[in-house]
């Protein structure tokens, strides 16, 4: 166990490596660099460009280097919780995000465990009533899940509240609780809201967990052994979740690898239509005034993110089931 | 049930027939027929990709015309059969035509439809001349108002008063041809990657897998719209059309490397293959005479299914505003006039391009699953 997950985090950091190049080959993309780009603007404002300000920049990011050093002067930076300066607020990269990072984290979370919610009952229950009229409709919902994309049924759901509640929909909290510390009456204000975001996330992911639970478990259910257990007579209910059902859900957690990174991407188009605090606006915002230093440590982030994920939810597998412990050495 | 099957019947020989012959692509089409859904959703793909090449046709007016005069006006519909005030009925198509309120709560001028007045609509219609496919002059459109200064917004209007409807179609246009172009392109990629790593195996397919694993391991919105972003604003609507093809078939491809890499493993150890390397073939020949044809149907529906993919990408990207940009008309560029809530609610007609998202979209992936099923020949 200790060996697989030593290997797997060793591959993780590997991924990581290579996810930081990508986010900094990004950031390099733009044509012109960071600091001519700054000092057009400081010019532009009629702000004094103190030489000695500008020098100790070129200096810091390594400008007009090779590409090593500088993607060597940001990687070191950041290990060392040095993200660099956004231009246009001013102000470190990270002050500005780690908030909206956490917003982004949690309405992700959520998102992940109301599809788990959702689809689990769902999934079991189309399968042992296989081609019930719930079935049919479980298809027919999980089909609309998947075509809808995000933000169109983000739209919809902020029209349809206008329309009828004449509320405008968005944000993950009142003004009263924006900067509050956390407290009940606060997690209370942003439950009522993320209620929105986290379920228009949570639909196309839930459609594909229904479908790959309902195969996994119609090809349990079909096995020797849930007859032999029916002939036994032991009680149909702990007939299919005792055992049927237990090994159907280990496929399902593998399948995080790829949620995840569909989530992400999708989190970021909601929470630009829903006017979310989270991450994705202020990518957005920052790629559309070429603000690379932010750009770049948001799309750095969201990735790493992504790819813990991933490896988090690899070691959980592998802690449930022992096929995968030992049969990868 | 076995021993019935083998008993052969001596003492009624069957008639000799000569054997039926029929293509792998025919007995591809006698299965896909039998997926009742996937066949509708085949005739709807079709409906809108004629839609899109026949655009300059069927859309009643430019889409870039404008008139100040119906701002937000809301969607006339097409009617076929009128009842007169002396009871008798009229048939022949017609709109209704506007009048204008002003809105007793925000003090502002709307448009009503005014049920009055009936402006005639006729079928293949004379209009300004225009160019079809961009090289055929034609003065006939499918469907236009008898006098050219009616207003005529059968879906509506947006806010400089232009046409949804013709917006719509030129529009498709757009989103379906990119959707064909990031496509083809990753299947290109997809196919001489994905060929080379399973044909070869070794070290270049460990590699590629680990790339392509590495890829479908980021979050994809993000990555998109920091490539985006990095496109010069001064591009032309051609350039960008293409980079942003570039763009989305730089991910694309890993789907399709993928599905080709496993088809090529799996029929390397073939007989058929193993004889014609003992004949003497040549790697090319064996891969382009033997074994791409034996899997391209299955190719083939992987193509069909990563098509909505890159339909809806394109789609979110030209509406948080890195796609596609404002003079191309696309459905991600008309779903950005719907991004604020107040004129949404003012003007719901602006979600038609999502409608026709979701359309597209549900009728690709039905498709694309009967292409599936029916090129597998050990399905049922």
């Amino acid at each position: 166990m200790l060996g697989f997950i030593i290997r797997r985090l060793i591959a993780m950091l590997l991924t990581l490596v290579a996810v930081s190049i990508v986010a900094f080959a990004i950031i390099q993309l733009p044509p012109g660099d960071y600091l001519t780009s700054y000092i057009a603007q400081l010019s532009s404002t009629g702000d004094q460009v103190d030489p000695r300000v500008i020098e100790n920049l070129r200096v810091q990011y390594g400008l007009g280097e090779p590409f090593y050093i500088q993607y060597w002067k940001w990687i070191t930076g950041i290990v060392q919780g040095n993200f660099g300066q956004s231009f246009e607020w001013k102000r470190p990269v990270w002050e500005l995000i780690w908030g909206r990072l956490g917003n982004s984290i949690m309405v992700e979370g959520l998102a992940v465990i109301v599809m788990w919610v959702i689809a689990v009952p769902i999934g079991i229950y189309v399968a042992v009533r296989k081609y019930s009229l719930g079935d049919y409709l479980a298809t027919v919902a999980g089909f609309i899940g998947l075509a809808v994309p995000n933000f169109f049924f983000a739209l919809i759901l902020m029209y349809l509240a206008y329309i009828w509640f004449g509320t405008t929909m968005g944000g993950l909290f009142s003004p009263q609780f924006e900067t509050a510390r956390w407290s009940l009456p606060r997690i209370w204000d942003f439950l009522a809201h993320a209620w929105a975001p986290v379920l228009v996330l949570a639909t196309a992911g839930t459609a594909e967990l229904i479908r790959i639970l309902r195969a996994n478990l119609l090809d349990e259910l079909q096995k020797p052994y849930v007859t032999t257990a029916r002939a036994k007579g032991l009680p149909e209910w702990k007939v299919i979740l005792k055992y049927p059902v237990r090994l159907a859900l280990n496929p399902l957690i593998s399948t995080i690898g790829w949620l995840l990174p569909a989530l992400v991407s999708g989190s970021v188009i909601v929470s630009v239509v829903m006017n979310l605090p989270t991450a994705g606006p202020m990518l957005l915002r920052s790629l559309t005034t070429q603000d690379m230093y932010l750009a770049g440590a948001i799309i750095l982030l969201l990735s790493v993110l992504t790819v813990i994920g991933t490896v988090i939810s690899d070691i959980l597998l592998a802690l449930i089931d022992p096929r995968i412990r030992y049969g990868s050495k | 049930m076995a021993t019935e099957t083998m008993h052969l019947d001596v003492t009624h020989p069957v008639a000799i027939k000569r054997p039926a012959r029929e293509s792998q692509f025919g007995l591809m089409w006698r299965r896909f027929k039998r997926h009742k859904l996937a066949v509708v959703s085949l005739w709807i793909a079709a409906l809108f990709y004629a839609v899109a090449l026949f655009a300059e046709f069927l859309a009643p007016v430019d889409p870039s015309a404008y008139s100040a005069r119906y701002t937000y006006a809301p969607p006339q519909g097409l009617h076929f059969v009128a009842v007169n005030e002396d009871g008798g009925w009229e048939f022949g198509p017609y709109v209704y035509g506007y009048k204008t309120e002003i809105d007793p709560v925000a003090l502002r001028r709307t448009f009503v439809i005014d049920e009055e007045v009936r402006l005639p609509v006729r079928f293949f219609a004379e209009s300004k001349p225009y160019n079809l496919f961009g090289f055929i002059p034609l003065t006939t459109k499918f469907i236009g108002v008898e006098n050219p200064r009616d207003p005529f917004y059968i879906l509506g209007a947006d806010r400089l008063g232009r046409d949804m409807l013709s917006r719509l179609i030129h529009g498709t246009r757009i989103s379906l041809s990119i959707g064909l172009a990031g496509v083809t392109l990753s299947l290109f990629f997809g196919i001489v990657i994905g060929g080379f790593a399973g044909y070869y195996g070794g070290w270049f397919d460990s590699a590629t897998m680990r790339v392509v694993e590495f890829i479908r391991s980021m979050p994809t919105i993000p990555l998109w719209l920091g490539l985006a972003a990095a496109m010069p604003k001064d591009w032309s609507a051609l350039q960008t059309y293409f980079a942003i093809t570039l763009i989305l078939s730089l991910i694309g491809w890993t789907e399709l490397a993928r599905v080709v890499r496993g088809r090529f493993l799996s029929l390397r150890t073939e007989d058929f293959v193993t004889a014609a390397q003992l004949d003497g073939a040549s790697d090319w020949r064996i891969i382009t005479r033997h074994m791409v044809p034996s899997f391209m149907s299955h190719i083939i529906a992987a193509a069909t299914l990563a098509i909505p993919g890159m339909i809806l990408a394109e789609t979110a990207l030209s509406f948080l505003g890195l796609g596609l940009q404002a003079p191309i008309v696309s459905w991600g560029t008309l779903l950005q006039d719907a991004q604020n809530i107040r004129t949404l609610a003012s003007a719901p007609w602006l979600l038609a391009p999502g409608v026709c998202v979701v359309v597209i979209i549900l009728a690709m992936n039905f498709f694309g699953d009967g292409l599936r099923d029916a090129a597998d020949p050990h399905g049922r």
